[in-house]
């Protein structure tokens, strides 16, 4: 049938249940007409209408013609309205004077807040926080990560369930992390400050001083996440030839080049990998903090997510936030592409014969 | 002195015996194949002298010292594995360096060295790349060069030609067999190969199901199997054996019993009486077709002929048996013809009702 009608009007603006090219055209010309013609809620309904018709034409004319897009069709639907269309109506709110609890219209502030928030001391001051953050949680997620693989690498009884209980924390939820360590902190009864009053006689108050309050951080988000390099590095780890360590032993290479030469070339590219994702990760730390200091004592542990929430749901600042977010998106992927750059020069040189 | 000895050497895994009782002995300059089918226990004993495995039982001796509690390191072997085992991320170079570096040699000294083992192994063009990079050929010479580099105790290689294909064999067949030679070393080689057995060995060790079963020159080991296993094993197309009885033994002759017809060979058994049973093994090319029948040969009809370019395999139908008989391609016969067969008395192999070789002389 659709063929037929294809073949009789390529193009054309025929009469059928299944063109949606009419129906495109209907859509385009009622929107706008009863945005202008009919009061508000008419308009709704009109254009409501309108989008079913062109919606239901699409669907009609692709109908076991082109199921895969049609299967898709749903999803991609989703992820435009609830990810792609927010997205861009920030990145339009960061252009425009805009505050989420007040009803005035928005106004067009050109490059303004940009300009404010790259001039803020206190953003200056809270990624100074976040880089110290990530810098001492992913450099001990990647330490502790690694040695925790190398000493599951090998066979030992009762190996299967310790691997299970380390795996544990990175399976566990934000929150749950976040309440256990305010607890394990807490002055009073927690276990922290027992056990160092069983030695100093004195309750001891972790998060009191802001270089307690980052350590405590780390620690907590350190111990959620080494699990996850681990796994990571012990896949890299299983995948080595064991005849190559063979060879080595009976080449009779010390243990430095047997690990630099055999181990090392099979885990760098899971390491760089882990590096990135931990970063990333990092770098956007919000639920622990929120949730052990929530930012305090004073602002000494206030990470630039906390901020970002800060300005954007407590203070309202709408426009300004949406500026700070793309930013820090914009830090986001160049470090991301920074990461992909090196990996292609490595790969280069390692396919490159000289 | 670079030697090698096994003194009743076990391996067990669990319950299953993957090497039984190993007697073993390389002297320095001989090459030992291991050979035997797969599953045999032939790569266990190789790692044992390696020390990639523990001996369960028994003494491994390599130069005339115990080295069972010492370390492969420790140990100063080179060994050659089956799947080469060149570090990936190194160039070619840079492995055949790899088992210097503990010898902390100057560096002129190490190029010095690669430069000569690339040399004799035609290795030079590709010193600088790295082993996914190679043929198959060249990363089999970079891992015979990575043990040649060294001067070690002895050598051990794992199937080395394994992964190659028929014409590069033959070509390393030659080249590791001169190699060896000039060494004088201890060398152990594992195969399931006989051909490479019987072209690289001074001798075999024949192995099955972790015994090992004769020891002796690729000559003797041809032309003296000790049992039927080796008898089977060695030699291609396979030896014939068949089940027979012997029926009279007389001052230098021998009547046997062959699938019903009887037959005269002038050879004599002082180890066997008349009336035991035996088993009857000639050899594809120790027999010949003749025009007339005789109290020596024995009758068949011609199965099946495979010609084999120089020569020719003819399958004889005798009773119930197959025999394969290798002649000459000028040689023709028909398939359904009827045809006599003799052979050739010093050839005949007779096993006993246990297997094992009856001598001629007791």
């Amino acid at each position: 049938m659709a063929t037929q009608a294809q073949a009789a009007a390529p193009g054309g603006l025929k009469q059928h249940f299944s063109n949606w090219r009419l129906a495109l055209v209907i859509a385009i010309v009622a929107i706008p007409g009863s945005v202008f013609l009919f009061p508000l809620e008419t308009a709704f309904w009109v254009s409501f209408g309108a989008v079913i018709l062109v919606t239901a034409t699409v669907v009609t004319r692709a109908w076991g013609r082109r199921p895969g897009p049609l299967l898709v069709a749903p999803a991609l639907a989703t992820l435009l309205v609830m990810n792609i269309f927010p997205l861009l109506w920030s990145l339009g709110l960061s252009f425009f004077h805009f505050r989420a609890n007040r009803l005035s219209p928005p106004r067009f502030a050109g490059l303004n807040y940009f300009e404010k928030v790259i001039s803020d001391p206190n953003v200056w001051d809270r990624l100074q926080t976040t880089a110290i953050v990530v810098v001492l949680t992913v450099g001990i997620q990647l330490i502790v990560g690694f040695l925790l693989a190398l000493m599951f690498e090998r066979e030992f009884p009762g190996r299967r369930i310790l691997l299970m209980l380390v795996l544990t924390p990175m399976m566990l939820s934000f929150v749950a992390v976040g309440a256990f360590f305010r607890y394990y902190y807490e002055p009073t009864f927690g276990l922290l400050s027992q056990a160092v009053r069983l030695v100093t006689g004195e309750p001891y108050i972790l998060l009191a001083s802001p270089e307690g309050a980052i350590a405590g951080i780390v620690f907590a988000d350190a111990w959620m996440w080494s699990p996850f390099v681990m796994l990571l590095v012990l896949a890299g780890l299983v995948s080595v030839p064991k005849y190559l360590y063979e060879a080595a032993e009976i080449d009779r290479a010390s243990w430095w080049r047997r690990f630099r030469t055999i181990t090392l070339p099979y885990i760098r590219g899971l390491l760089l990998l882990a590096l990135l994702f931990r970063t990333i990760e990092a770098f956007k730390l919000f639920d622990v903090v929120f949730l052990i200091t929530e930012g305090g004592p004073g602002t000494s542990t206030e990470t630039i997510a906390v901020y970002l929430y800060r300005v954007s749901f407590q203070y309202f600042k709408t426009a300004e936030s949406s500026a700070l977010a793309y930013i820090l998106i914009f830090i986001v992927i160049v470090l991301t592409n920074l990461y992909l750059y090196f990996v292609q020069q490595r790969e280069k040189e390692e396919e490159a014969p000289a | 002195m670079s030697t090698i000895r096994l003194r009743k050497v076990t391996k067990r895994f669990g319950s299953l015996v993957a090497v039984n009782r190993a007697d073993l002995d390389v002297e320095a300059g001989e090459v030992l194949c291991l050979l035997g089918p797969s599953g045999c226990g032939k790569t266990t004993t190789l790692r044992m002298i390696a020390g990639l495995e523990d001996a369960t039982e028994g003494d491994i001796l390599i130069a005339e010292q115990r080295v069972n509690h010492l370390r492969p390191s420790q140990r100063d072997i080179a060994m050659v594995f089956q799947f080469y085992a060149l570090y990936p991320v190194l160039t070619v170079a840079e492995n055949l360096a790899y088992p210097l570096h503990y010898e902390r040699l100057a560096k002129e000294e190490i190029a010095k060295r690669v430069k000569r083992v690339a040399a004799l192994l035609e290795l030079e063009s590709v010193l600088e790349r790295t082993p996914g990079q190679l043929a198959e050929g060249e990363k089999q010479r970079a891992a015979v060069g990575r043990a040649i580099i060294r001067d070690p105790n002895c050598f051990l290689f794992d199937e080395p030609l394994s992964r190659l294909d028929i014409e590069q064999r033959q070509v390393m067949r030659g080249q590791i067999k001169e190699l060896l030679s000039g060494l004088s070393k201890a060398t152990v080689i594992v195969t399931h190969d006989q051909l490479e057995a019987l072209t690289m060995a001074d001798r075999i060790a024949v192995m099955r199901d972790g015994n090992i079963e004769q020891v002796a020159s690729p000559h003797r080991i041809f032309t003296e199997p000790t049992n039927l296993f080796v008898a089977g094993f060695i030699g291609t197309p396979r030896m014939n054996l068949v089940e027979a009885a012997l029926t009279e033994t007389g001052e230098g002759h021998c009547r046997f019993e062959l699938g019903g017809q009887r037959v005269r060979l002038p050879i004599t058994r002082p180890g066997l009486s008349a009336g035991s049973r035996i088993t009857f093994g000639v050899r594809p090319r120790a027999c010949e077709f003749t025009s007339e029948p005789g109290d020596d040969t024995i009758s068949g009809t011609v199965d099946l002929v495979e010609p084999m370019g120089a020569e020719t395999l003819v399958h004889l139908l005798h009773g119930e048996q197959d025999l394969r008989v290798v002649v000459d391609r000028t040689i023709r016969l028909a398939v359904g013809e009827q045809a006599h067969l003799r052979f050739e008395p010093e050839s005949v192999h007779l096993f006993d009702e246990s297997g094992r070789r009856v001598e001629a002389a007791a």
